[in-house]
């Protein structure tokens, strides 16, 4: 049933060779300026195009397969083995991992284009392109592994990643600290992970520790220790994909390159826990409570982020609160089971939250790098295509019909109240219109009403075409890419969920009363948030000032400081009583004792070392006759 | 019979040791150095007479063959030294003096 295709490897390969050569060239390089920045950007997007094209050439490979034969797979080489278990570092290619495949290589290629303008003069250029192939070839690894432990490989990288390129403008403390955060807090939820994998050998790895052997395996699971597992794989899901409790590295992530952020928010990274939780929908299938739990806290991640995003200031950072909102739906829809309806909302974020940060990163770029959205306005006279197709994206996040962010999100609400979801429904159902008002909000504040910093406002003009070519195509894509999975309400045959079918253990609900009444009540909550966006925004309005619990959400709940005041500090003052009472006390005198006991002896048998060379052949004389003696006396 | 010229040998081998030990001239070790090997050949010959056998013989001559060779190195050696000090005393080269 599995075929083998050695050009699966091929896949990771390209963007991981092009960040080793580009990398190479770039310290090579980089003390004089040999090379134009083009040659960098060139390379780097080749990498990424490959990739797409051996992925589309994986589509149509499974295409052909019946929908249950539907596995390919490479083992490139065993890479350890121990006792009777043998890791390959295994590839596998199935529906699932096909579709994320496609979407993480396309927007990845475009979001590489478009760098090479959005980073044109900076000194870095060659470093950026390096990390970027690196971040989009552990991406791979993740999504084509064929076992948990080829998966962590590429989750680890990410993460490596992301800190290395959220912290890329390195010069500014606080920049550093973003990459710091979001790699430490990262760790937390690998140690979920890891555990999680741990529990999950511990009781079904003796056979077999890729997806397959797993799959086939799972029901030999102990209850508890599959709601275990699933908890701690959850753990991790909620450390890379910003979940609550671990959701504070995201927004400030916003410390890198714009494209980072996109690169960051739509295809890589952040989709890599819900793709986990649906990889391991056999799994989540079976234990309800732990489903139960991701969708839980799926949905209260999403208001929480929706209620950040609504007072937040800085273009990015609203951005960024609505990624955590949106990654909130996913789980949510992971956990009540539709694993379909989670993955299809990966896609369609994707495509529009690319185009929303890149279209940001435009209106940034105009702006000679200003963040704040006060100081914005009025910009659709100036730059046209930008805020037509940014409005294309916050119509697809808003989810308003017929975007492609309306049908995923439907979807995921529909699915909810079909599996008996009601209070998940009701607050997902007050989160869209909120989605819908933080985006609009932005969209007025930034676009319409009047100049607010005029001297930025005549300068600012549309991009050059390297980059507003691919905002074009990612509009195209948040326009049309709802289609794919069109629902049987609206005629369509949901294509999207029967591809992914044979991936995940799912059921699906059909009611046509219950699907009528998520599409009327979101549409109704998407219309109220965004006519309230408009009277509140759309004729231009000042900076507002705010106070009480708008002042409470403006400053995030105080999360940050919650956390360094419970966690960070007191965890900073365990280390510095180690460094001063253990350090020295306990590790470092037995080490100085060896050293002084060396001394001291060396001290003593410096006596014997007279220098004359009758002394020694004295002692050597006492040694031959004590031998001789010993010898003679063990011979009688 | 045997036991006489072991007790020499001994003897002889015990005169070579103090020699090397006491004295400090380099020449006068060389000497004792040639005593003791000599003391051993002295051994060798009597227990070969004892077992009937060359093996001790064999084994004198050689002795007697690498003594001249070291004694042609040593000579160099110790002119050397000689060149270096100016004097024959071997308490002046005590460089390995801890």
């Amino acid at each position: 049933m599995e075929q083998c295709v050695d050009y699966l490897g091929l896949i990771p390969l390209f963007p991981l060779l092009g960040a080793v050569l580009i990398g190479l060239l770039h310290v090579f390089t980089c003390k004089r300026t040999v090379l134009p920045e083009k040659v960098y950007g060139i390379l780097a997007c080749i990498g990424p195009v490959l990739s797409f094209v051996l992925a589309l050439k994986v589509f149509f490979a499974l295409k052909v397969l019946a929908p249950e034969a539907r596995f390919l797979s490479h083992k490139a080489f065993t890479w350890f083995s121990v006792g009777d278990l043998h890791i390959n570092m295994g590839f596998l290619a199935d529906p699932l991992s096909c579709l994320m495949l496609l979407f993480v290589t396309f927007i990845g290629s475009l979001i590489h284009i478009y760098s090479i303008g959005y980073m044109g003069g900076d000194k870095n250029y060659g470093k950026f392109f390096a990390y970027m192939n690196l971040f989009l070839g552990s991406m791979l690894v993740l999504v084509l592994g064929d076992g948990p432990v080829v998966m962590f490989v590429g989750w680890e990288g990410v993460g490596l990643c992301s800190y290395l390129l959220i912290s890329f403008y390195s010069e500014d403390r606080s920049n550093v600290l973003a990459g710091n955060k979001a790699f430490i807090v990262n760790r937390v939820g690998d140690l979920g992970f890891v555990l999680g994998m741990a529990f999950l050998f511990w009781g079904i790895g003796a056979s077999g520790f890729d997806y397959l052997a797993l799959k086939a395996n799972v029901k030999h699971l102990e209850p508890t220790i599959a709601l275990i597992v699933c908890l701690l794989l959850f753990v991790g899901a909620t450390g890379k994909s910003a979940q609550i409790p671990l959701y504070v590295w995201l927004p400030d992530a916003m410390a890198g390159p714009t494209p980072v952020s996109a690169l960051i928010h739509a295809a890589t990274m952040v989709t890599a826990g819900v793709y986990m939780v649906a990889r391991f929908s056999f799994l989540y299938a079976g234990v309800e409570l732990a489903g139960n739990i991701v969708a839980w806290i799926g949905m209260l991640t999403a208001l929480l982020a929706a209620i950040f995003g609504m007072f937040q200031a800085d273009i990015k950072k609203v951005l960024a609160y609505s990624t955590v909102s949106q990654l909130g739906y996913m789980f949510a829809g992971v956990g009540v089971a539709a694993y379909s309806a989670g993955i299809f909302h990966v896609f369609t974020h994707a495509f529009f939250k690319a185009l929303l940060f890149l279209g940001a990163g435009s209106v940034i770029y105009a702006l000679h790098h200003e963040q704040n959205i006060w100081k914005m306005g009025g910009l659709k006279n100036k730059m046209p295509k930008t805020y037509i197709t940014m409005l294309i994206g916050a119509l697809a996040l808003a989810g308003c019909p017929p975007f492609s962010g309306f049908f995923s999100k439907d979807e995921i609400l529909y699915s909810s109240l079909a599996t008996g979801h009601f209070g998940i429904w009701a607050v997902g159902v007050l989160v869209a219109g909120m989605t819908a008002y933080y985006t609009f909000r932005m969209i007025f504040v930034v676009f319409h009403g009047e100049p607010r910093d005029h001297h930025a406002y005549e300068h600012a003009t549309d991009a050059p075409q390297v980059m507003t070519v691919p905002l074009i195509i990612l509009a195209v894509g948040a326009l049309l890419a709802g289609f794919f999975n069109l629902p049987g309400i609206f005629g369509g045959d949901q294509m999207v969920s029967h591809w992914l079918a044979p991936s995940l253990s799912e059921h699906h609900h059909a009611s046509v009363g219950l699907e009528l009444l998520t599409i009327v009540a979101s549409v109704a909550a998407v219309a109220l948030g965004i006519w309230k966006a408009y009277t509140k925004f759309g004729q231009g309005a000042p900076e507002p000032s705010f106070s009480g619990f708008a002042d409470f959400a403006y400053h995030k709940f105080y999360v940050d400081e919650l956390y360094d005041r419970i966690i960070v500090q007191p965890y900073k003052a365990i280390g510095s009583k180690i460094w001063q009472v253990i350090d020295p006390n306990v590790t470092d005198a037995p080490v100085k004792g060896v050293s002084r006991l060396y001394m001291v002896l060396g001290t003593a048998f410096k006596v014997f070392q007279v220098g004359y060379v009758r002394i020694y052949a004295l002692y050597m004389v006492l040694g031959l006759s004590i031998m001789s003696l010993l010898l003679s006396q063990s011979l009688h | 019979m045997m036991h006489a010229y072991l007790y020499l040998s001994i003897i002889l081998f015990c005169l070579g040791i103090v020699g090397v030990v006491a004295r400090r001239n380099v020449f006068t070790v060389f000497m004792s150095i040639e005593l003791m090997l000599n003391a051993a050949n002295l051994a060798f010959v009597t227990f070969a007479r004892v077992h009937e056998g060359m093996d001790g013989h064999v084994l004198a001559m050689m002795v007697m063959a690498v003594a001249a060779a070291e004694m042609a190195v040593a000579l160099a050696v110790v002119i050397l030294l000689h060149k270096h000090k100016s004097k024959l005393d071997t308490n002046v080269f005590s460089l390995l003096k801890g």
